[in-house]
């Protein structure tokens, strides 16, 4: 059994809808082992989001503990949680979320301004990054002059360029045709097999879930697991 | 140095997305604008008010007025009695004549050349002494009138204030007609907004005896003020005030300045609230449109506070654009902007608006705190804003 990275131990979060209490997650537990890369399916409104945002330090549990890497999430203040994500986690979202006002380059340097590397070493470092997701001739390139694809790179450039162990991906292919989504999965396998990043991937597309190493489920608050195809 | 990086960051963000909300972003900025314009209009009224009664206002000039007199108007002398002032210790000699102009004042209703209305204008009595006690008196137009004669010399400001009063016009004042000889200019200070003639053809024609109402000395320094002030004091023959030249022009000037400004703070203080609005307005649609982009950058590991304070610097930097805007306009439209206005010696006063520095100063803080204040509630919104569901909001 190898190291265990995450761990989520009777996590439940529920939100106040009005005068109704509405549990999205009810006393979930999850092990997510170092190098791992799980799928985490489940229809719409499931709590799939809400999960990987307690695994980011982006969202509380109601109760229940969160642990990542040795650190207690749950008992962190607002502003340990901002710098434990600046060094442990890159999140990957399903609209990229890229600066529009900013180049690629640019995007991909913003984490590392949370870092005390000089511009001549973040420029490097993130020159780097754009190269590893292939895009290193895009960098003087906006994201409205990116197509899909391309910008859903930068953003995974962004997410690994301060080296987290951590990638939390929302639906990273949502947004892709098939053949596109196709690339940016075996660029997250090619991340968790030579660059040994950990993966979260939330995705409600079977097809994509395979390209994963085991498949989770979100069902009534709770996972269930399937074997992997 | 990295929460330093942070702030710069997004606040080269927040700057670069600007052009996205330009409309709001420039309706605060106006607003600010308008604040500083106003407010540096109406204190520079103040300044140059001030500035003019006290330009030529010297240490070593004494001023004696009546007891209790708060005007020339209010006071009075005999003859006898200014020849007695002006034998006193202190008063500069010159040869075995003391320097002293004993001056009657009485106020003569002018129209003004923009409105056409009358206004009060000081007409004064001095005799060739006059320019004894005053620094700076010269003649720039025409002559100096001269004595026994209805002739009368005008000072440059009222000359361009008032209608009428052109060297070779003929006015009529106190059922006498005056011939204007001569302007003269007295170093920027009130006696340029004045009208002077001889002292006795003035007596005759407002029939006012042998009285004068005040006396003016050259004090041997500014130091020898004491002994003058002493020997009047002690001297049971006067029922006196004595100023130096300075001071009685800054008690003339303080009353209508400070009028001016009890007028120009409140008003002020409205429009800031008012720009302060404008300002949250802008900040708030600022904060919002950058939900997204709040939310991605605290997602990335971005404080709560370097969002908090590069809102609060962009605000602020809105403000400072309008404050410098303003000051820029208020300095091109007000400054040496000529106006005439009721001097608390109930006459006409003609002065420039002088936007000084200083004033300029004032103004930007003004913006400054605008911006501020505007910028912090939004601000405090954008630092708290939950991200998770901000993510969501797409
Ligand atoms: N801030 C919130 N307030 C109330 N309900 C919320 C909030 N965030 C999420 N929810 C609800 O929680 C449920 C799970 O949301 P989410 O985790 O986004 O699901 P998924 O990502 O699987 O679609 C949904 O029903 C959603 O409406
Ligand atoms: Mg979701």
């Amino acid at each position: 059994m190898s190291e265990i990275l995450a761990e989520l131990r009777g996590v439940s979060r529920s939100y106040q809808k009005g005068k109704e209490k509405v549990e999205v997650l009810h006393e979930l537990d999850m092990d997510i082992p170092v190098g791992d890369f799980v799928a985490i399916m489940g229809p719409s409104g499931s709590g799939k989001t809400t999960l990987l945002n307690m695994l980011g330090g982006l969202d509380r549990p109601t109760s229940g503990t969160v642990k990542v890497g040795g650190a207690e999430l749950s008992s962190m203040s607002n502003n340990q949680l901002s710098n434990w994500r600046s060094t442990h986690v890159g999140f990957v979202f399903q609209f990229y979320n890229l600066l529009p006002v900013l180049t690629a380059q640019k995007n991909v340097e913003l984490p590392l301004l949370l870092t005390n590397f000089s511009a001549k070493e973040r420029a490097e470092r993130a020159a780097i990054a754009l190269d590893i997701v292939g895009l290193a001739d895009r960098a003087r390139h906006r994201p409205a002059e990116l197509s899909g694809g391309q910008e859903q790179r930068v953003a995974i450039a962004r997410a690994i360029v301060s080296d987290p162990t951590l990638l939390l991906c929302d639906e990273p292919t949502g947004d892709l045709d098939r053949e596109t989504a196709d690339e940016i999965l075996k660029l997250l396998q090619v991340l968790n097999s030579e660059h040994g990043k950990t993966i979260v991937m939330v995705t409600h597309d079977a097809q994509a879930a395979e390209y994963a190493k085991r498949t989770l489920h979100v069902d009534k608050g709770q996972l269930e697991s399937r074997a992997a195809a | 140095m990295r929460f330093l990086n942070q702030i710069v960051a997004v606040t080269r963000l927040n700057i670069l997305n600007l052009p996205q909300r330009i409309a709001t972003s420039v309706v605060a900025i106006v607003g600010v604008t308008a604040v500083v314009l106003v407010f540096a209009a109406v204190l520079s009224m103040a300044k140059g008010f001030e500035r003019t009664l006290t330009a030529a206002g010297s240490d070593d000039v004494a001023i004696v007025l009546r007891s209790g007199a708060t005007s020339e108007m209010m006071s009075g002398f005999s003859h006898e009695q200014t020849q007695q002032i002006a034998n006193l210790p202190g008063v500069r000699r010159d040869g075995d004549r003391p320097v002293s102009s004993a001056e009657l004042f009485v106020i003569v209703d002018v129209p003004k050349i923009k409105t056409g209305k009358d206004a009060n204008v000081p007409f004064r009595g001095v005799d060739a002494s006059a320019f004894g006690v005053r620094d700076d008196v010269r003649i720039v137009d025409g002559r100096m009138f001269e004595t026994g004669k209805n002739e009368l010399i005008v000072g440059r400001g009222a000359q361009l204030e008032f209608a009428g009063l052109e060297t070779g016009a003929t006015v009529r004042f106190g059922r006498v007609d005056w011939e204007v000889v001569g302007a003269f200019t007295a170093g920027g200070s009130v006696s340029e907004s004045e009208i002077w003639t001889d002292t006795p053809v003035l007596q005759d024609a407002y029939r006012r005896g042998a009285s004068y109402q005040s006396v003016r000395v050259r004090l041997d320094s500014p130091e020898s003020f004491a002994a003058f002030s002493d020997a009047l004091a002690s001297d049971p023959r006067f029922d006196v005030d004595v100023y130096t030249e300075r001071d009685w022009y800054a008690s003339q000037a303080e009353a209508t300045a400070g009028f001016i400004r009890l007028l120009g703070y409140p008003v002020t203080f409205l429009m800031a609230i008012g720009a302060v609005f404008g300002a949250l307005n802008s900040m708030y649609a600022s904060v919002s449109s950058r939900g997204t982009e709040i939310a991605t950058l605290r997602a990335l590991g971005f404080g709560p506070v370097a969002v908090l304070v590069s809102t609060i610097i962009e605000s602020t930097l809105l403000a400072l654009v309008g404050g410098l805007v303003g000051g820029a306009l208020a300095f091109v439209v007000f400054n040496g902007f000529r106006v005439s206005t009721l001097g608390s010696s109930f006459s006409q006063v003609v002065f420039d608006f002088a936007v000084t520095p200083d004033l300029l100063t004032q103004g930007i803080v003004v913006a400054l705190i605008i911006g501020f204040v505007g910028g912090f509630l939004p601000a405090l919104r954008a630092a708290r804003l939950p991200v998770a569901q901000a993510l969501r909001e797409l």
